[in-house]
């Protein structure tokens, strides 16, 4: 339980000092385009592998299940698009970025640690929470969304793949199957968890990093954890927003 | 210059530093000295203000750090340079972009200028059109020599070296205290060098204090360190083959 606070109070402290204002506006545009590369480009391929793939399974498995003539084959297009929309995309590609991202920034800021990097900014008088951290945690919030919608829409254009290939649904029945009873609302719910998510991963890597004592092994031991409890962290608050948003 | 007065650091149970009282004078090498873990590295991350002290204060002429809040202190920090221990380049930058980083961070200079001062440090440093190189491809004794550039490009007036020599050669080793030595008289700035090199402290120790289990034990020169009859300090200077044949060869 004492470690439970200590941690808390510990990252609440660092958050303190990450958001504040930065103390060169050109270097800190200069960080976050590199950040947009490193969390965020850099994580398309896999993003799109995932999301294409995830829909498709999706749309093969609900088309294996409707066996009853009195269910219509569209139901296939409909239930893809509100289990990518819902849940997969935002859900399933953050823990995948948790895992992808998070172990990213925890190591990198753990390495700068452990060999005084971090050291050395304070000396300068930098503020190196926010220097290192905030551009990171900005970076993530934009990013993010955008990774999530580009995974909706390969998520639902996979499945549509996947039933034109096998034959089991038309485009026309897939296509009627998206559009019913679409309410955009799903998608601001989405993207809102997606935020949250975002904030989550690039907070919890960033501390786990910012706090590493030690050498290499505490490194990949910081990298570990901020996978772990950023995941755990994520589907917890997933079943906090969904109750939120949705009831 | 810079005073330590009455410095305790406390880890837990574990007393670090005891009530350490000393000066270290501006234009001189002032060396830490002292077996791994007697608490010189503590000590100088006191000064520097990477640990707070329990008790005690820290004065860069006659300034009270240990006193300031953080904005104070980052206008001191702007006087500061350090030599950490592997380097500490920042990994992502080469050559140019670590020298210029203080550079950029605290100054309103031109490209041009930032550039003309990072040649001009590299110059000084024997690093000359190595800008473009990665840290990951220099040698031990190029990153001290880069870490040094970074730490004199804003003209610092306080220089703390943490165990400059560690992982290098002799000779390397000897071309980076001289460059140290050099810095601190060419620019008249106030530097500590924590180290436990038997040769760093013979060749460019102006002012030596040996730290002893926490407390300050003795403080003199390099050429008093060798007359010295204190117990401690002569097991520590004369623990190894080399320097007890230069004792025997002195008596």
């Amino acid at each position: 339980m004492y470690k439970f606070v200590h941690t808390v109070g510990q990252y609440v402290l660092l958050m303190r000092r990450v958001f504040t204002r930065p103390q060169r506006g050109k270097i800190f545009w200069n960080h976050l385009f590199d950040e947009f590369q490193h969390l965020g480009l850099e994580s398309l391929g896999i993003v799109a592998i995932i999301s294409t793939f995830m829909g498709a399974v999706v749309a093969i498995q609900t088309a294996f299940n409707i066996d009853s003539p009195l269910i219509s084959m569209s139901m296939v297009g409909f239930t893809t698009a509100q289990s990518v929309i819902l849940e997969f995309s935002p859900t399933v590609i953050s823990l995948i970025l948790a895992g992808k991202v998070g172990s990213r920034i925890a190591s990198e800021i753990g390495t700068m640690r452990v060999t005084e990097q971090i050291d050395a900014l304070e000396i300068m008088g930098v503020n190196s929470a926010n220097y290192l951290i905030f551009p990171k945690v900005v970076a993530c919030l934009l990013i993010n969304p955008v990774l999530i919608v580009i995974s909706i829409w390969l998520g639902v254009l996979g499945g549509w793949i996947a039933m034109e290939a096998s034959g089991l649904v038309t485009t026309t029945d897939y296509l009627y199957g998206i559009r019913i009873d679409f309410d955009p609302y799903i998608v601001f719910y989405a993207l809102i968890k997606t935020v949250f998510f975002a904030y989550i991963i690039a907070t919890v890597a960033g501390y786990y990093g910012y706090v590493t004592e030690g050498g290499a092994l505490e490194v990949g031991q910081a990298s570990t954890k901020a996978v772990v409890y950023s995941s755990i962290l994520i589907i917890l608050f997933n079943l906090i927003l969904t109750q939120i948003l949705l009831t | 210059m810079i005073e330590a007065v009455g410095i305790c650091k406390q880890f837990g149970d574990n007393m670090v530093l005891k009530d350490i009282n000393c000066v270290f004078e501006k234009g001189k090498t002032n060396l830490i000295i002292g077996q791994s873990g007697s608490g010189k590295t503590v000590l100088m991350k006191c000064l520097v203000g990477l640990f707070e002290v329990d008790s005690g204060k820290v004065l860069y002429d006659n300034r009270n750090f240990s006193s300031m809040n953080t904005n104070q202190r980052k206008k001191i920090r702007q006087e500061i340079g350090m030599l950490f221990q592997m380097g500490a380049l920042f990994d992502m930058m080469n050559v140019q972009e670590n020298v210029m980083f203080p550079l950029n961070m605290f100054t309103d200079k031109t490209e041009e200028e930032k550039l003309d001062r990072v040649n001009f440090v590299l110059k000084r440093v024997n690093l000359e059109n190595s800008n473009a190189l990665m840290p990951s491809e220099l040698s031990g004794g190029m990153r001290k020599r880069v870490a040094i550039a970074r730490a004199i490009s804003m003209n610092p007036q306080y220089l703390f070296c943490d165990e400059p020599n560690s992982g290098l050669d002799p000779q390397t080793a000897g071309v980076i205290d001289i460059l140290i030595q050099e810095i601190t008289r060419e620019y008249d700035i106030t530097t500590i060098v924590n180290t436990h090199d038997m040769n760093s402290v013979l060749s460019i120790g102006d002012q030596v204090n040996f730290i002893y289990k926490g407390q300050l034990w003795w403080q003199g020169t390099k050429d008093e360190i060798l007359e010295t009859t204190n117990t401690e300090l002569n097991d520590f200077v004369f623990g190894t083959e080399l320097t007890s044949r230069l004792k025997t060869r002195r008596s």
